[in-house]
C-alpha cells in the first residue's frame, strides 16, 4: 500500500513506559524521583503518540515489523497504527498521566505499602496496553493481551489480604481461562483457515475464506468470549471482583486500559479478522448483538442494586463495554463509528467517576452509596465532577457521551434493528437511574447526624486536580470532537 | 579433526568418568573440574557436529571404519534432528552440573566421585542414544543410560530413594527387554541392525514389511519405549524416582531421560519403520492419540492433587509426554504435529530443567518441599522466583516462551489432522497448568496467612519474628551463584528457544522432508 509508512515510533511509544521500570527500581527509596520518573515516562509516551497523530490524520498507516519475530509460524511481531489504534492510544496514554498524579495523591494519602511495585507494574501494564493498540497482527495482539493480564494481577491483588486474594483468583481464572480456552484456539483456527495469515493490514483475514455459518459463529464467539476483558456476560464477574484493587488501578485499568483492550480486540476481530462483509453475509453478527444487548440491560439492572460505589461503577462499565460491542456488531457505518468513539467518551466519563469514588474514600473513608448523604456540600469539586461523569456516561449534553450514543442509536436505525435501538434507549434510562440518585443524595439530602455539616474538606490536591481535568475533558470532547471524528471516519471510510 | 567430532561427544564424558574413577576417589575436589571440562568439550563438539549437519545435511561416522552394514557395526549418524538434541542435552547437562558444585547433604558421605562418574556415564548414554545409527547399539546405550540413572536415583541417602530406584529398575528393565525383543524380531525378518539398512529393506521388500513379524517388532519396541518414557499408564516408576532422588540427579534426569525416549520413538517411527509404514496401519494413529489424550488429562489431574513441588512437576512430565506422543502420532498432512512434538522435546527439556532447578533450590537452600511452605518466597528469593515464574509461564504456554510455540505447532497439527480431542486436551492441560502455577504464585506472593486490611508492614515484621528459627538455619536469603547461574540460564534459554523457534523448526523440518546423506569416510 502506498499510504503505509515504516516508522519506529509505535515501538518507542510502546516501550516508553517499560523503559521507566529500571529507573523506578533504582529510585525505589527516593519517592520524589520515583514519581518524577513515572510522570516523565507518561509524558514521553503521550508525546510519542501525539507525534504520530498528524501522519495518521493524513490517512497514512504507520507500520513496523520485526522481521525475525516468530519466523517459524511466519507471523512476525508487527506494529501497525491506524485510526482505531490512535483513538485508543491517545486515550490510554493521556489518561495515564492523569492517573499518575492521582496515584501519587491516593497512595500517599492512604500510606499504601509497596508503592514501587505498584508503579512498576502500572508502567508494564501501560506498555502492554499500547502494545495491543498498535498490534499489527493477531499474534502480537494476543501476546500483549496476555502480558496485560499477567502484569495487572499484582495491581489487583495489591492489598495482599484475603479479599485481594480471592479477587485476584477470580480475575486471573476468568482472564487467563478464557484467553487460553477460547481465544487461543480461535486464533490458531483462524491461522489454519487463512493459510497462515494473521496480519491486520489490507483486507480482513478471513474475507476470502469459505467459512460456513456454524464454524463462523463458533469462531466469532470464541474470540468474543475469549477476549473476556470486554466483560461480556457470562464472563463478566472478574470485573466486580477486581474492584478490590486500589482505586487508581480500578480507574485507569478497569475503566480504560484493560477493559478497553477487550473491546478493542473484539472490534479488531470484527473488522480485521472477519470483515464487515463476511459477517453480514453469514448473519452471525446478530448473535453477538443480542448477547451484548442482554449484557447491557442485565448489568444496568444489577448496577441499580449495588450499594458499594465501586461495584456499581463496575457493573455500569460492563454495560457500557457491551454498548461498544453491540455497536460494532451492528456493522452499519455509524454504529461502528459510534462504538469507536465510545471508547474515548466512556473512558473520560468513567475514569472521572472512579477518581471521585477514590477521592471520597481518601477524604472520608466512605465506600457505600448509602453513606454519601449530604457529602456534596463538603466535597463540592469532587461531586460536581461526579455529576459531569454521570451525565457523560448516561449520554446527555453537554458531554462527549451524547455524541457516541447518538452515533450508536443512528447506526442501529441504519441497520434496521429497532429492537436493539430500544435497548440503547432503555439502558440510557437505567444509567440515569443508577447515577443520579447518588448526585441527588450528595447535594440535597441532609447530612446524617454526628457528622460535620459545614466546611469544605476535599481529598488531597493531587487527587482533585486529575478528576477535575478528566471531567472538563469529557465536556470538551462534546464541543471539540473534531480529531476523534476524523479518526473514526478514517476507519469507517476505509472499509 | 573436525570430522571426528561425533566421536568426541561420546569420548569426552567417557574419559572424564574414567579419570574421576582413577583420581577422584582420592582427591574429591578434582571431580567437579574434570566433569565440567569433559562436558564443556562435549558441548563444543556437539555444537560443531550439529552445525555441520545443519549446513551440510546428515552424515555418517563409522567408528573404526567398518562401513558394511553387517552384524553389529558401530555407526554414528548426525542429522539436523539429533544435532539439535545433542546440543540441548549438552547444555542441560552442563547447567545441571553447575548446580551440583555445592555439595548437598546426600553427597557429603564420600559419594562425590561416584555421583560424578554416574553423571558423566549417563551423559555418554544419552549422547549415544541420540546419534547412534544402529538399532542394537541403541539398546545398549539405552541400558547404559538406564543403569546409571538407577544409580543416580539410589545415591540419595534416604531409604525411600533405594525403593524408588528399585522400582525404577524393575520397570526400566522390563521396558528394555521389550525393546530388545522387538529388535530381535526385526533382525530375524530383515537380517540387519543398521537403522538405514532396515529402513531400505522395509521400504523395498513388501513381503518383509507386510509380515506380522515386523508388526510385532514395532509393537514390542513401542511398548518398551513407552515404559522408558513413562507414557500413561506406564508411568508408575517416575514420580517416586524423580521426587525422592537428590536434587542434583533430578535436574539431570527429569529434563533428559523421558525426552530422549520420546526422541527414540520418533526415530523409530521416522527412520527405522518410516512414517508411511507406521501410518499405513489404519486406526493406529487414532488409538495412540486417544491414549495420549488420556495421558495428558490424567497427568494434569494427578498434578492438581499433589502437595509437593517435585511430585507435581513429575506428574506434569507425564502430561507433557502425552503432548509429545500425541503430537508425533497426529498423522496430519503437513507433519506439524511431529514437528511440534520434536520442538517440544527441546522446549520441555528447558522448562523441566528450569522448574526442577527451582524445586532443587527451594529444597536445598530453604528446606522446602511442600507447595504450602513457599509462602512469601517471591520476596525472600526474588531472583529464584524470576526463574520459577518464567518456567511456569512456559508450562502454561504464554508467549514468547517456548511453551507457547510448541503448543501452537501441536494444536496446528491437531486442527489440520482433524484430531479435535487432542486439541481440547492440550487446552485443558494449559488451563490446569495455569491453575497449578498461579496457586503457587498466590502462596509465594501473599504468604500463608494473608494480612487483614492495610497494616501490612506490621504484619510482615511479625512474620519475620515467627520465622526467626528457620532463618538462623538458612542464613543465605538468595540462593548462591552456583544455583542461580544455571537457573537464570535455563530461563533465558526458555525465551531464546521460543524467540528463535523459526530457525529451530526449519532445521527439524529439513530432517523430515529432505533425506540427503553426506557420508564421511574415515579410517
Amino acid at each position: 500500500m502506498e499510504n503505509t509508512v515504516t516508522s519506529f515510533l509505535p515501538v518507542l511509544a510502546c516501550l516508553a513506559s517499560l523503559a521507566a521500570v529500571p529507573l523506578l527500581l533504582i529510585f525505589r527509596k527516593e519517592i520524589f524521583m520515583r514519581e518524577l520518573v513515572t510522570f516523565g515516562a507518561g509524558i514521553a509516551k503521550f508525546a510519542l503518540v501525539l507525534a504520530m497523530l498528524p501522519l495518521i490524520l493524513e490517512g497514512k498507516v504507520l507500520e513496523y515489523t520485526f522481521v525475525n519475530g516468530f519466523a517459524g509460524i511466519n507471523v512476525p511481531i508487527a506494529f501497525r497504527v491506524d485510526g482505531l489504534s490512535m483513538i485508543f492510544a491517545l486515550v490510554a496514554s493521556s489518561l495515564w498521566i492523569a492517573t499518575s498524579l492521582y496515584s501519587v495523591g491516593y497512595m500517599r494519602g492512604l500510606k499504601e505499602h509497596a508503592q514501587t511495585r505498584f508503579f512498576v507494574f502500572f508502567a508494564i501494564s501501560l506498555c502492554a496496553t499500547l502494545g495491543v493498540a498498535f498490534a499489527g497482527n493477531l499474534l502480537t495482539l494476543y501476546l500483549f493481551y496476555e502480558m496485560l493480564s499477567l502484569a495487572t494481577w499484582p495491581l489487583v491483588t495489591h492489598h495482599q489480604d484475603k479479599e485481594a486474594r480471592s479477587g485476584g483468583r477470580t480475575y486471573l481464572s476468568y482472564l487467563l481461562g478464557t484467553s487460553i480456552g477460547f481465544a487461543l484456539p480461535a486464533l490458531i483456527f483462524t491461522y489454519v483457515k487463512s493459510g497462515g495469515d494473521l496480519s491486520f493490514g489490507g483486507a480482513a483475514i478471513l474475507a476470502e475464506s469459505d467459512l460456513g455459518y456454524w464454524p463462523g459463529l463458533f469462531l466469532l464467539l470464541g474470540f468474543a468470549f475469549g477476549f473476556s476483558k470486554a466483560g461480556m456476560m457470562p464472563f463478566h464477574s472478574w470485573l466486580p471482583g477486581a474492584m478490590v484493587a486500589p482505586t487508581p488501578v480500578s480507574a485507569l485499568l478497569h475503566a480504560v486500559a484493560v477493559v478497553k483492550v477487550g473491546v478493542f480486540c473484539i472490534i479488531r476481530v470484527v473488522t480485521g479478522v472477519f470483515g464487515i462483509d463476511l459477517l453480514g453475509r453469514l448473519g452471525i453478527n446478530l448473535v453477538l448483538c443480542w448477547i451484548a444487548a442482554f449484557t447491557v440491560i442485565t448489568s444496568s439492572l444489577i448496577a441499580l442494586s449495588q450499594d458499594n460505589l465501586k461495584r456499581r461503577l463496575a457493573f455500569s462499565t460492563i454495560g457500557q463495554l457491551s454498548y461498544i460491542i453491540l455497536g460494532v456488531a451492528l456493522l452499519s457505518e455509524h454504529a461502528v463509528a459510534g462504538s469507536m468513539m465510545h471508547i474515548a467518551m466512556h473512558a473520560f466519563g468513567k475514569i472521572t467517576l472512579f477518581f471521585c469514588a477514590g477521592a471520597i474514600f481518601v477524604a472520608c473513608g466512605k465506600k457505600y452509596v448509602s453513606q454519601l448523604d449530604g457529602l456534596g456540600r463538603r466535597m463540592p469539586v469532587t461531586f460536581a465532577a461526579f455529576a459531569i461523569g454521570a451525565i457523560s456516561v448516561t449520554g446527555l449534553p453537554p458531554t462527549g457521551g451524547l455524541l457516541s450514543k447518538f452515533y450508536l442509536v443512528w447506526g442501529a436505525a441504519e441497520a434496521g434493528q429497532i429492537a436493539l435501538l430500544c435497548v440503547f434507549l432503555v439502558s440510557s434510562v437505567l444509567n440515569g437511574a443508577y447515577f443520579f440518585p447518588i448526585v441527588y443524595r450528595a447535594f440535597f439530602k441532609p447530612t446524617p447526624e454526628g457528622e460535620a455539616t459545614t466546611g469544605i474538606r476535599e481529598a488531597p490536591l493531587a487527587c482533585v486536580i486529575p478528576l477535575a481535568v478528566t471531567a472538563i475533558g469529557s465536556v470538551l470532547l462534546f464541543f471539540f470532537p473534531g480529531t476523534l471524528l476524523e479518526l473514526t471516519d478514517l476507519m469507517v471510510g476505509k472499509k | 579433526m573436525l570430522e571426528q567430532l561425533p566421536a568426541v561427544i561420546l569420548l569426552a564424558p567417557l574419559f572424564g568418568a574414567l579419570l574421576i574413577s582413577l583420581f577422584g576417589l582420592r582427591e574429591r575436589r578434582a571431580c567437579f573440574p574434570v566433569a565440567f571440562a569433559s562436558l564443556l568439550i562435549a558441548l563444543a563438539s556437539a555444537i560443531g557436529a550439529g552445525t555441520r549437519a545443519f549446513t551440510g545435511g546428515a552424515y555418517d561416522y563409522f567408528i573404526g571404519g567398518w562401513e558394511e552394514p553387517l552384524g553389529i557395526g558401530i555407526v554414528l549418524r548426525v542429522d539436523s534432528l539429533n544435532g539439535l538434541l545433542l546440543i540441548a542435552i549438552a547444555v542441560v547437562a552442563v547447567l545441571a552440573l553447575i548446580f551440583t558444585i555445592r555439595p548437598s547433604s546426600e553427597k557429603d558421605e564420600g559419594k562425590t566421585a561416584y555421583f560424578y562418574i554416574l553423571f558423566l556415564l549417563l551423559c555418554v548414554g544419552l549422547f549415544g542414544i541420540t546419534i547412534t545409527g544402529d538399532a542394537f547399539n541403541l539398546f545398549v546405550l539405552i541400558e547404559v543410560s538406564a543403569l546409571t540413572s538407577y544409580g543416580l536415583v539410589a545415591i540419595g541417602s534416604s531409604r525411600r530413594c533405594k525403593m524408588a530406584a528399585f522400582h525404577y529398575l524393575l520397570m526400566g528393565t522390563v521396558g528394555a527387554s521389550f525393546y530388545l525383543l522387538g529388535v530381535g524380531y526385526l533382525y530375524l525378518k530383515t537380517g540387519s541392525l543398521n537403522i538405514q539398512d532396515i529402513n531400505t529393506i522395509l521400504a523395498t521388500n513388501a513381503v518383509v514389511s507386510e509380515s506380522p513379524g515386523v508388526t510385532t517388532a514395532f509393537i514390542l519396541i513401542l511398548v518398551g519405549i513407552w515404559i522408558k518414557m513413562a507414557f500413561f499408564p506406564l508411568y508408575g516408576w517416575l514420580p517416586n524416582a524423580y521426587s525422592y532422588c537428590p536434587s542434583g540427579s533430578a535436574c539431570l534426569l527429569a529434563p533428559l531421560m523421558t525426552k530422549v525416549s520420546v526422541y527414540v520413538m520418533i526415530r523409530v517411527m521416522l527412520s527405522i519403520f518410516g512414517l508411511e509404514w507406521v501410518f499405513g496401519h489404519p486406526g493406529w494413529s487414532d488409538l495412540v492419540v486417544w491414549l495420549a489424550v488420556i495421558a495428558i488429562l490424567a497427568g494434569s489431574i494427578m498434578a492438581l492433587a499433589q502437595r509437593e513441588i517435585k511430585r507435581m512437576l513429575c506428574y506434569l512430565i507425564v502430561a507433557e509426554i502425552g503432548y509429545m506422543v500425541g503430537g508425533a502420532w497426529l498423522n496430519d498432512p503437513n507433519l506439524w504435529g511431529l514437528t511440534g512434538a520434536f520442538y517440544h522435546i527441546l522446549a520441555d527439556a528447558m522448562m523441566t530443567l528450569c522448574l526442577f532447578l527451582t524445586a532443587g533450590i527451594f529444597f536445598k537452600y530453604r528446606g522446602i518441599s511442600e507447595i504450602a511452605d513457599l509462602d512469601g518466597i517471591f520476596k525472600k528469593m526474588p531472583l529464584t522466583s524470576i526463574g520459577f515464574v518464567i518456567g511456569a509461564l512456559a508450562m502454561i504456554g504464554v508467549p514468547p516462551t517456548c511453551g507457547f510455540f510448541s503448543k501452537f505447532y501441536l494444536i496446528r497439527g491437531g486442527i489440520e489432522g482433524g484430531q479435535w480431542e487432542y486439541v481440547a486436551a492440550l487446552l485443558i492441560s494449559s488451563l490446569v497448568n495455569a491453575v497449578l502455577f498461579f496457586r503457587i504464585f498466590e502462596i509465594a506472593y501473599f504468604g500463608k496467612k494473608p494480612a487483614e486490611g492495610h497494616d501490612h508492614e506490621h504484619n510482615h515484621e511479625h512474620e519475620h519474628e515467627h520465622e526467626a528459627p528457620a532463618q538462623t538455619v538458612l542464613p543465605a536469603r538468595e540462593a548462591p551463584l552456583s544455583a542461580l547461574i544455571p537457573l537464570l540460564a535455563a530461563a533465558a534459554l526458555i525465551l531464546l528457544v521460543g524467540i528463535f523457534n523459526g530457525q529451530i523448526v526449519e532445521l527439524i523440518r529439513v530432517a523430515f522432508e529432505i533425506p540427503s546423506t553426506v557420508v564421511s569416510n574415515l579410517r
